[in-house]
């Protein structure tokens, strides 16, 4: 009876939790099958963040790790110097610029969103990317 | 040299592939077309065996590789469908025993002969997967709705994008009772997170363990349930526009359904 009133109100099995589990753990696969991707990533992040500080490009390091129910994004880069003078912004840079500034150079983005994004292809993500590789990434405040 | 030449490949072992071949192959000859199946899994042979024809090999695949006999030598008739044959496997040998180059040639010999040539892959990515898929133009690519066989399936579908091999699945030995009550992942989800076109949906079936207990591929059977999923996924790779029979109702109703069968 407890059977037949579990089906009749559709009670989630364990077809949700494979769901989840796959759908982290393939997006970590097609980020460890990318390397040229996650590179070509961390160019654009640096060329980005080096319009408003100077950072050292040897020394940073980009990694992704589970956290709860999505893939983080974490990019430590060490800043060597503030250059004031080129404090503003090119009007062309393509990011989405978070208004919190990060403590240290220390940036935590979430690579996937609340909604279940669709996996995609690793070629697909090798197009995009530029785009996406620095979207969502809070930059480092103009002192 | 105008065949369809396609390779049935999951990345994981034991999902079907060979089952999936033997069946699709005598589906497309039942049809009249002229099938060769190629079993590429070098040194773990079994489409011969699936197929109950394991008595009459003479010639293997590496043989023809290297010259030492002819295609038409090698290749066994099905006695039960005209138009079908199969290239056995080499037995005794390692996958690296023949080549990228030879295997294609061989695949090409056999595209000359026939409509068809079904290749069937053996598990794992390296020198048999690499084989098997350089000779096909297109592929099949076979999964179960568990963790472990749609992960190395998204694998084999990556490697295939990259080699520019048009795809479309198969999503086998699906339980509808257990999709139900949400207990396996469902053909949707399995189509979501592989994002590749759905070619067919077998269910888990008894019959297939009885047929290939036999040797005798289970669209022999007039009877079966799933001869007739076979002949409607041949129908799909022959162009035709087929719905796909559903296994997973969901919903209420779908649900008062089997809580009443079961329950």
């Amino acid at each position: 009876m407890i059977d037949f009133l579990k089906k009749l109100f559709g009670h989630s099995g364990s077809s949700s939790t494979a769901k989840e589990r796959l759908r982290l753990v393939l997006m970590t696969d097609h980020l460890e099958l990318a390397p040229d991707m996650i590179d070509a990533m961390k160019r654009d992040l640096v060329d980005v963040i080096s319009r408003y500080v100077e950072v050292d490009r040897d020394k940073i390091d980009v990694t992704f790790e589970q956290q709860d129910k999505a893939l983080a994004m974490l990019a430590n880069i060490p800043i060597l110097s503030v250059n004031r003078a080129n404090g503003q912004p090119a009007p062309s840079v393509a990011v989405a610029a978070s208004a919190e500034p990060a403590p240290a150079a220390v940036a935590t983005a979430p690579a996937a969103a609340d909604a279940p994004a669709p996996i995609k292809r690793k070629r697909r993500r090798r197009k995009k990317a530029k785009s996406q590789g620095v979207a969502g990434v809070p930059e480092t405040a103009p002192a | 040299m105008n065949a369809r030449r396609i390779v049935v490949t999951s990345g994981k072992g034991g999902v079907g592939k060979t089952t999936t071949t033997a069946n699709l192959g005598a589906a497309l000859a039942k049809r009249g077309k002229r099938v060769i199946l190629i079993d590429a899994d070098i040194g773990l042979r079994n489409l011969d065996l699936v197929l109950g024809l394991e008595k009459r090999i003479v010639f293997d695949l590496v043989e023809v590789a290297e010259g030492r006999c002819q295609l038409r030598q090698a290749l066994i008739k099905d006695k039960r469908f005209e138009s079908l044959s199969i290239l056995p496997a080499a037995q005794t040998r390692e996958k690296d025993a023949i080549t990228e180059e030879q295997f294609s040639a061989i695949v090409d010999r056999a595209a000359e002969q026939s409509d068809y040539v079904l290749i069937d892959c053996p598990a794992g990515i390296e020198t048999g997967f690499r084989n098997a898929v350089a000779g096909a133009a297109e592929a099949i690519v076979v999964t179960t709705p568990e963790v472990s066989s749609i992960r190395d399936a998204d694998r084999v579908v990556g490697k295939l994008a990259d080699r520019g091999k048009p795809m479309r699945l198969i999503v086998n030995r699906l339980r509808s009772d257990m999709v139900r009550s949400g207990d396996m992942l469902s053909v949707d989800d399995v189509c979501e997170i592989l994002a590749i076109e759905l070619l067919g949906i077998v269910p888990d079936s008894d019959e297939i363990i009885d047929t290939t207990n036999r040797g005798e591929p289970v669209v022999l059977d007039e009877t079966s349930r799933v001869r007739v999923i076979y002949d409607k996924i041949v129908r799909r790779l022959e162009g035709e526009i087929v719905p796909f029979t559903r296994f997973d109702g969901q919903g209420f109703f779908g649900r008062l359904f089997d809580a009443m069968k079961v329950g």
